[in-house]
């Protein structure tokens, strides 16, 4: 083969190959992004049903029961505007706590219930997922009104 | 005081620094040799300087000064000492610190370590961390002052983030800085080399020690931090392509491939574009790693914005390092003479394939990780990419990588024959799918997945113990002189493929056959897994020096017999109030068994979570040999002699010279 060929060939198998991996990862990338509803965007229905997507906001003060099972626990996510209430079954983060921010990862079922499959535990106190975070500044600017904290 | 003379120092080492950075490079660009060198002194006095800073910020945090913010911030009184001299780096202003002062070692163990250099090209390095070194300090004095003071003091601090109050923790950011950072050691003789237009085998030998020491740090780092999560985070995941794990996982895939390619270099004089290439992106790789993590970003791309200052320095920074490398690049690159020739099937191909899997597996992860953030930067919505994304690219794409790491120690460079090692190898590879086929069942039942690794793992082992034999077949003396004659760097870079296959087991056995049960437990229940019983005895408080735990004890048994009292706590720290799960785990070579505590309920009952871990252990054993073989290959005899012989040379010409004047 001359020197010529082969540097043909050597670009065009590159060439293939880098082909190949892009359609792997955009593939990939495609069915496994996980995206993000507000509970006000859910209740205005743009979140899909049969896919997992990810909820933030605050736990509801309150809205956090237990079953006698111990694991199953139901709490209610608000960004203050509007709640979707949640089933997951599992122990709860270190950082979960009613009145704290939280994202939950999971589905919506047919009655309006977001049975989750995690519940995200996040490094520190003080730290509020950003999801969570975003959840609540965009019901305050539909709101237009202040909501304490 | 203490603190405004470490304020100082850093000023005093910026200005150090700054000569260190101009001066060495424009005298070799010149040919002066008063200018070339002032290079040593300034880059020893530099680390004087940072040194002396970093040991003023870990005197105040010793000494619970709170009149400095960022020891309030951190810090605590009932702190334990060995944490307060961690929290020394426990916030964004002390992590930077760390890196300057590690960058002042790494420059400071060049000046000593580069006497065998010509006088230009140790100044060009030299240099060029000495202008990295600027950026830092800089960067530290402008944005984020570790001194600043606190007016009036705070009364008591807010503790530091109780997950990081860890022994793991403790050596963790060193090792991961001692990586990032030694890197810049591989880019600054890349941009000297560029600089002078010499990139040859020289250049490339002089490279290859500084670059596997920096991976070799790197790749402990990543395997602390890695046991961290698994042991501290209290649910027993291991790797979870979080964008911090993935912010030192990109250099290191960067640096395996740059230490394969540089090997090309040095032997062969091939790739040397290529090779110039992967040290720049190590480096770049490493800067966007340390201001990912530490710059907050992560958590919110907009703090970028409610804090511009240190988002735009950090974005100019990397914008100058990368685009001025990489413009360098395009400007001497192609001045480049071609390497040696070499068949489409001998060991150089066969490295350049692995470097492109590499390279590509590196794509996917960069992708996944900022992907994101590109999004949430534009306000185009909110996702996340999670793991089965990155499962989904990294394993088909390393995949490959793992088959040639087998098969490119044996092949020939220049040219081989692929029907001749493919005799050679016949029995390697059948009994590798055989075993890896059948060994599932041993398990718990068929799963291609795990038959796929176990297959890479064994042909890894079966490929290595054929080089050993290959090596050992010829030569005279017994045996064990024969292996004693064995060099450094080929013991070296079997540990290090050998640790690989353990690492590579470790990882599908515990992916494909851990299990797990979440369950309510009373006092004296008893729940099943694998095998094993497990037994709740109930939970006692236990006070501990800034925290108060609840104690759990949980009786692990196997048919009958009592094999371990795993103790799980619950702890809440008095300062920030925050829970914290300490598991416990009864390590073994085949097995973890490892329980933590949920949430305390009705009638002293609780919630616990116990999980069968088999071979996890695999995985550090692996980054262990990959470690040493990293240590092996740099101490290897002939870097020792060229040194020698190259600062006789340098000896025999400054005498030369100075007879001459």
């Amino acid at each position: 083969m001359k020197s010529r060929h082969k540097k043909l060939l050597a670009i065009g198998l590159a060439v293939a190959g880098l082909g190949i991996v892009a359609a792997l990862v955009l593939n990939a990338f495609q069915s496994n992004l996980v995206f993000f509803f507000s509970p006000s965007q859910v209740a205005a229905g743009e979140a899909p049903t049969g896919r997992a997507f990810r909820i933030g906001g605050l736990v509801e003060p309150g809205s956090l029961k237990r079953e006698d099972d111990g694991l199953t626990v139901h709490f209610v996510v608000t960004d203050t505007a509007k709640t979707i209430p949640v089933t997951y079954k599992g122990i709860l983060p270190d950082l979960f706590k009613e009145g704290k921010g939280t994202v939950a990862e999971g589905t919506l079922g047919p009655d309006g219930v977001f049975t989750a499959t995690q519940v995200l535990a996040k490094h520190d106190e003080n730290y509020m997922p950003p999801e969570a975070a975003h959840a609540l500044e965009q019901a305050q600017k539909a709101q237009a009104t202040v909501v304490p904290e | 005081m203490i603190p405004e003379l470490g304020h100082f120092a850093l000023i005093v080492a910026l200005l150090l620094a700054l000569a260190q950075g101009i001066l060495p490079i424009v005298g070799a660009q010149r040919g002066n040799a008063a200018f070339m060198a002032v290079a040593r002194p300034a880059a020893q006095g530099q680390f004087v300087f940072v040194l002396f800073a970093f040991g003023c910020l870990a005197y105040s945090f010793l000494t619970h000064d709170f009149s400095v913010e960022n020891v309030a911030r951190n810090s605590y009184s009932q702190l334990p000492a060995i944490y307060r001299f961690t929290a020394t780096w426990g916030s964004h202003e002390g992590s930077l610190l760390l890196w300057a002062l590690i960058l002042a070692v790494w420059t400071t163990a060049v000046t000593v370590f580069s006497r065998h250099l010509p006088e230009d090209m140790a100044a060009r390095v030299i240099g060029v961390m000495g202008l990295i070194s600027s950026g830092f300090l800089a960067f530290l004095l402008a944005t984020s002052n570790p001194f600043l003071r606190l007016v009036p003091a705070a009364a008591e601090g807010n503790d530091m983030n109780p997950l990081l109050q860890d022994p793991g923790m403790v050596l963790h950011p060193p090792m991961l800085y001692m990586g990032y950072v030694g890197f810049s050691v591989a880019f600054a003789f890349a941009i000297a080399a560029l600089l002078s237009g010499r990139l040859d085998a020289a250049w490339a030998r002089w490279s290859r020690p500084w670059t596997t020491v920096a991976w070799t740090f790197l790749t402990i780092g990543i395997a602390l931090g890695s046991w961290w999560a698994y042991y501290e985070l209290g649910w027993g995941g291991w790797w979870f392509w979080d964008p911090t794990e993935n912010a030192s996982f990109m250099p290191w895939l960067a640096g395996t491939a740059l230490i394969h390619s540089l090997a090309v270099t040095e032997k062969r004089g091939a790739f040397k574009s290529w090779t110039v290439l992967l040290a720049i992106a190590a480096f770049s790789l490493s800067l966007l790693g340390t201001f990912l993590v530490r710059s907050g970003v992560l958590s919110s791309v907009h703090a970028f914005a409610t804090d511009p200052a240190r988002g735009v320095f950090i974005l100019g920074f990397l914008g100058v390092v990368i685009g001025g490398s990489l413009l360098l690049y395009a400007w001497r690159a192609p001045q480049l003479a071609a390497g040696g020739g070499f068949g489409w099937f001998s060991r150089e191909s066969l490295l350049l394939a692995n470097n492109a899997f590499l390279i590509a597996a590196l794509g996917a992860v960069l992708l996944g990780t900022l992907y994101p953030l590109f999004m949430d930067a534009l306000n185009l919505g909110k996702i996340s990419v999670g793991p089965p994304y990155f499962n989904a690219v990294f394993i088909p794409l390393i995949t490959p990588a793992l088959f040639l790491a087998g098969v490119g120690p044996l092949v020939r460079w220049k040219q081989a024959s692929l029907p001749e090692l493919a005799i050679r190898l016949k029995w390697a590879f059948a009994v590798a799918l055989v075993s890896a086929a059948l060994l599932p069942l041993t398990l718990d039942g068929m799963n291609f997945m795990a038959s796929l690794g176990l297959f890479l793992a064994l042909w890894i082992v079966f490929t290595v113990a054929t080089g050993f034999i290959d090596r050992l077949k010829h030569g005279a003396g017994s045996l064990a002189a024969r292996l004693k004659a064995l060099p450094r760097a080929f013991w070296g870079m079997q540990l290090a493929h050998f640790g690989l296959a353990l690492a590579v087991t470790g990882a599908t056995v515990v992916s494909n056959y851990e299990s797990e049960r979440d369950v309510r437990m009373n006092i004296g229940d008893h729940v099943e897994l694998a095998g094993y019983t497990f037994t709740f005895q109930g939970a006692t408080p236990v006070p501990g020096p800034n925290y108060q735990a609840m104690r759990g004890r949980v009786e692990v048994s196997r048919d009958g017999k009592r094999l371990d009292v795993l103790q799980p706590e619950k702890r809440v720290y008095h300062a920030s109030g925050m829970p914290m799960t300490e598991a416990a785990i009864d390590y073994g070579l085949w097995r973890d068994i490892y329980v933590s505590l949920g949430e305390p309920l009705a009638g002293g009952a609780w919630s616990v979570r116990v999980y069968h871990k088999p071979f996890v252990g695999w995985l550090w054993l692996g980054a262990l040999f990959l470690a040493l073989g990293g240590g092996l290959a740099a101490s290897d005899r002939r870097y020792r002699i060229a040194f020698k012989k190259e600062t006789q040379q340098a000896g025999l010409a400054e005498a030369a010279q100075g007879q001459r004047a």
